[in-house]
């Protein structure tokens, strides 16, 4: 079968020079635009791409960090049913 | 239009109880019109119409319209028509007329002028979308409709005990603006809270809403939780603890996504991190937080409804739910994806989205009142927000590794119900005028800035990066995540099942001590009694004779001594 456009290594590597290119775009695009802050830290350029980056893997670790002790197989409660 | 000639509700009740009778062709147009006509009725009903009568004493206000109300009745109405639209070919006949009742009663709520009508819409939302999910028949979704019955049961007690304190301090029955400040009201915040999904009995939601069918949680998704945010809105604005439940949901709900495989169950932590949105904004209490609260219920009905059209259309298709059985479906199912990422999209609050328009005003309301830490969370939110139901959705659905299924876009009524969520999605996120002038406060507020959206896209594209950067962490396993609903069903039910086994064993001693009691009894009698016992046997008639005349004899000797 053809492998769907989409998913040929060359186009993923295409897309991802595209959103590289995007991301530094969203950063320099601040330069341009009047500010309006109301708190000090969003004056500093690139806080929201930097906040937003840095949130999410902390959000993924925690996640991950109470997943080792909270997650279980998913026929846990059937079988908690069965007995 | 001054007044409103019939009850927006009663279009839908009307239409679950017609639903039963009706077939094919007549049964569709009954189904698509009740709610039509519901949305007609909420859109036209002044702002002011109130219907009154009064019972033994007190005042019933079935009817009473403000902006708030309206925009609620407005948004219940819209989405049991979409709702409707997708579940068309819904061959199980029970959960239609379930969900017209569930819907009609969440505009009751939204339109009740007095606690006891809140009261009466409360539970028959309860009882309108436990059927739905028991309707799916499954011995899972039993179990889950009876735990969720559970915990909307113990919430409807809490809020009649509130409601009777409440009468009784203030001796009056009309809904107005409370404050926890005393017993009652507690009990009546605590269970709007509970229909929240709120702390600690969150759990009730991922736990039953994914267990309807695929039309099903599409209605489950938007009434009792919205419901909820209405009447604290109501009741309850500028709470402050709702502000910290409200930012305990929205966390609650991402880690929890984060880590879950169930694609709908993902979609249901992510209502719990939505309605936290929500509370928080109501915390907040400013005009335009409360606006941003409303208005983000209102958008978050439509997109979320959107989101679970596309996961109900997989199910459907494909017969699967978890994220480790599904991927690269966008290969087959291009309505479906698109549809997916445009609600996923709205969700995230893209510029150009509903959510863009509808979650910047709670955001810009905390920074409005300098709270920092608030500020700062909901950014973290809003990152955590793409991250669990922007991109991990719709990623791990359509896209990730080829899961090799091929299904087609599902039916065209399904079809039709998705493009017009979608459009309407796309549509608020560009003329939101409209919905900003149904808003229960004037608002100035102007979405669209340069600053907002750049930093938006900034605060949205990264946490993008971060999802592919850490997409190892992010491989779904078969699990489940435990939460607070373990200890019900899990310790709680060994203990009621210890307890049911103790009576059992205590009956049966009870039982065996009467019993053998009984037959010594009865044993003792038949010894005697029986047919061949002492004083029953049967006696020949000589010796009879011989008796008779040995008691003559002694007669005649004792009548002949004395």
């Amino acid at each position: 079968m053809e492998k769907h456009w989409l998913t040929r290594p060359r186009t993923i590597r295409r897309l991802w020079w595209f959103f590289a290119t995007v991301l530094a775009a969203t950063v320099l695009a601040e330069l341009f635009v009047a500010h309006e802050a109301d708190f000090s830290v969003e004056r500093l350029t690139g806080f929201y791409a930097l906040f937003g980056f840095v949130a999410c893997v902390a959000m993924i670790l925690f996640a991950k960090a109470i997943g080792s002790v909270l997650k279980r197989p998913d026929t846990y409660y059937a079988e908690k049913h069965d007995e | 239009m001054s007044s409103v000639w019939m009850h927006p509700s009663l279009a839908l009740l009307v239409g679950a109880l017609l639903l039963p009778l009706l077939h094919g062709a007549a049964r569709s147009t009954v189904a698509l019109s009740a709610p039509a006509v519901a949305v007609v009725l909420a859109w036209s009903v002044s702002d002011d119409a109130v219907w009154t009568w009064h019972l033994m004493g007190y005042e019933i206000i079935p009817l009473s319209v403000d902006k708030l109300s309206r925009l609620f009745a407005v948004i219940f109405a819209l989405m049991s028509f979409g709702g409707t639209l997708f579940a068309l070919n819904q061959t199980n006949r029970l959960e239609l007329p379930a969900a017209f009742l569930y819907a009609g009663s969440a505009i009751g709520v939204a339109l009740a002028g007095d606690l006891l009508t809140v009261f009466v819409f409360w539970e028959l939302m309860a009882v309108g979308s436990t059927l739905v999910i028991w309707s799916t028949r499954t011995s899972a979704s039993y179990r889950a409709s009876m735990r969720y019955l559970m915990i909307h049961l113990l919430g409807g007690t809490l809020l009649l005990i509130g409601i009777a304190g409440h009468v009784v301090d203030t001796g009056s029955l009309r809904f107005v603006v409370m404050s926890p400040d005393s017993i009652s009201h507690w009990f009546i915040f605590a269970a709007f809270l509970v229909n929240a999904g709120a702390p600690p009995l969150s759990a009730w939601l991922p736990d039953a809403y994914p267990e309807a069918s695929w039309s099903g949680t599409v209605f489950l998704s938007a009434f009792t939780t919205k419901a909820a945010v209405y009447v604290l809105l109501r009741a309850f604005p500028g709470a402050e603890p709702l502000i910290y439940v409200g930012l305990y949901m929205i966390f609650y709900g991402i880690i929890y996504a984060l880590l879950e495989n169930d694609m709908r169950r993902i979609l249901a932590y992510s209502i719990v991190n939505q309605v936290g949105f929500m509370l928080t904004g109501i915390g907040i209490g400013t005009d335009m937080a409360l606006n941003g609260a409303a208005s983000h219920a209102f958008t978050h009905i439509l997109y979320k409804a959107l989101l679970l059209m596309s996961a109900g259309s997989v199910l459907y298709m494909t017969g699967k739910r978890k994220c480790s059985d599904l991927g690269g479906l966008f290969q087959s199912m291009p309505l479906t994806t698109v549809c997916g990422i445009v609600g996923a999209a709205a969700i995230s609050a893209f510029p150009l989205t509903s959510g863009f328009v509808s979650k910047s005003m709670i955001q810009q309301a905390a920074a409005g009142e300098h709270l920092f830490l608030v500020w700062l969370l909901l950014a973290a939110a809003s990152a955590g927000v793409f991250l669990h139901a922007g991109i991990k959705f719709p990623w791990f659905v359509f896209f990730q590794t080829d899961s090799g299924l091929r299904p087609r876009d599902p039916p065209v009524t399904m079809r039709l119900a998705m493009v017009l969520f979608a459009a309407l999605c796309v549509g608020l996120g560009i003329f939101y005028e409209p919905l900003y002038r149904m808003l229960p406060y004037a608002t100035t507020y102007e979405p669209y800035t340069g600053p907002h959206v750049v930093t938006q896209l900034q605060l949205l594209l990264f946490s993008g990066l971060a999802f592919f950067v850490m997409l190892g962490w992010l491989r779904r396993a078969l699990t489940v995540t435990l939460d607070v609903d373990w200890f019900y069903r899990v310790p709680l039910a060994s203990l009621t099942n210890a307890g049911a086994l103790s009576i059992t064993a205590l009956t049966g001693f009870v039982q065996r001590t009467l019993t053998a009691g009984v037959t010594a009894v009865t044993n003792y009698v038949h010894r005697y009694h029986g047919p061949y016992g002492l004083f029953e046997r049967t006696w020949s008639s000589g010796s009879m004779a011989l008796w008779m005349m040995v008691m003559l004899l002694a007669f005649l000797v004792a009548a002949y001594v004395w």
